[in-house]
């Protein structure tokens, strides 16, 4: 695969080094021309100096033939305008952004520019994944699929306690993946009986997450994403 | 008409105070409150007595778009220092809020091609003086 990273800060860098380890091809392009020259020693020619926002730019590191370019720099408005000119006028499949700020997140979705991925809402996840009793977490959103994954606490006072998962009735376009209960996870049979404490996947379509929470955990209140 | 313009430096600023005096309803959104001088500057009146609008907030935020009135814009000029951020400001104009005119101030030649194509309204002053510098030169453009 050749990957063009835009954005040698820490993430490209290392973004960068884990590919080429894996055995792709890869061009780390840079604008700031001290740390151009700082990454130029460990990455050599796969190191690009140079404004990728500027169409001869990518040309230069052959766009044309890239299977995957990935902007990870500092500023929003350059993520975004990298990868639309990749999508669109380079017709590149996969392009991944960065967002900076995570209040820029609409602006990239209103673009086309899928996936982008904001630090702070990952930390985010992570938080209400580690937070007790939060309700439903949101595990994965895959967008282009028009698919969820969440994850939900069950609450002693839930509907479903003492059903067999073969008899709750869920709303269409909703599934039980995985059940943890007492720090394993198992994938359920009809047969197997919901407890209070037990925390379930699901697979979703979009827009069912308040339908299922009454389910599950009737008092919870669902994550705001 | 309804005008907003976001970025009030030497060309936002002046096309605000040439559009107001044409008897356009405008609108300027800049980051930095110093810029309302630009405004004021030249002018027998404030810009606010003139009845220009001035907003303080960052293109990016919808909050502040919104307050500086692009709901109802007939016209959005983009004219910050930044082409990337002009770029992406006039698309989220045009996509989201349905603004139905977006002049959009490209410097880089190549980029205003292209997204000119995309069916923005850039304007290009890199490529102008160009051009004028080739006509004087009297040279045919490469």
């Amino acid at each position: 695969m050749y990957a063009i990273i835009v954005g040698a800060g820490k993430v490209g860098r290392n973004l960068a080094r884990e590919l080429i380890v894996k055995g792709h091809e890869v061009t780390l392009i840079e604008s700031s021309r001290p740390c151009y020259l700082a990454i130029e020693e460990e990455f050599e020619h796969a190191a690009q100096y140079g404004d990728a926002t500027e169409l001869w730019v990518l040309e230069r590191s052959g766009i044309q033939r890239a299977d995957l370019v990935v902007a990870v720099t500092g500023d929003d408005e350059d993520n975004m305008l990298v990868c639309q000119v990749a999508k669109e006028k380079y017709l590149c499949d996969r392009i991944i952004a960065r967002v900076n700020n995570p209040r820029n997140h609409d602006h990239f979705r209103l673009l086309g520019i899928q996936p982008a991925v904001s630090a702070t809402d990952l930390i985010l996840r992570l938080i209400e994944h580690e937070v007790p009793r939060y309700g439903l977490v949101h595990l994965l959103a895959l967008e282009e699929e028009r698919l969820e994954i969440i994850e939900l606490e069950v609450n002693d006072d839930a509907p479903v306690v003492g059903e067999k998962v073969a008899d709750i009735a869920l709303p269409e376009g909703s599934l039980i993946i995985s059940v943890l209960r007492g720090g394993a996870g198992f994938v359920p049979k009809p047969d197997t009986v919901i407890e209070a404490g037990d925390e379930v996947l699901l697979v979703l379509d979009p827009g069912l997450e308040e339908a299922i929470t009454t389910y599950f955990a009737p008092n919870g209140h669902p994550a705001d994403v | 008409m309804f005008v907003l313009i976001v970025g009030a430096g030497r060309v936002g600023s002046a096309v605000a105070k040439s559009a107001l005096a044409a008897g356009h309803e405008v609108s300027v959104l800049d980051q930095d409150p110093l810029s309302h001088e630009r405004l004021d500057a030249g002018q027998s009146k404030s810009w606010e007595d003139a009845q220009g609008q001035f907003t303080v907030g960052t293109a990016l935020e919808v909050d502040a778009l919104i307050q500086a009135g692009i709901e109802r814009a007939d016209v959005f000029i983009a004219s910050t220092g930044g082409d990337n951020t002009n770029l992406i400001i006039a698309q989220i104009a045009q996509k989201r809020f349905g603004v139905e005119k977006a002049l959009v101030r490209v410097m880089d030649p190549a980029r205003a091609g292209w997204y000119g194509q995309q069916g923005l309204y850039t304007i290009s002053p890199t490529q102008h003086a160009i051009e004028m510098f080739e006509s004087a030169l009297e040279v045919q453009p490469a």
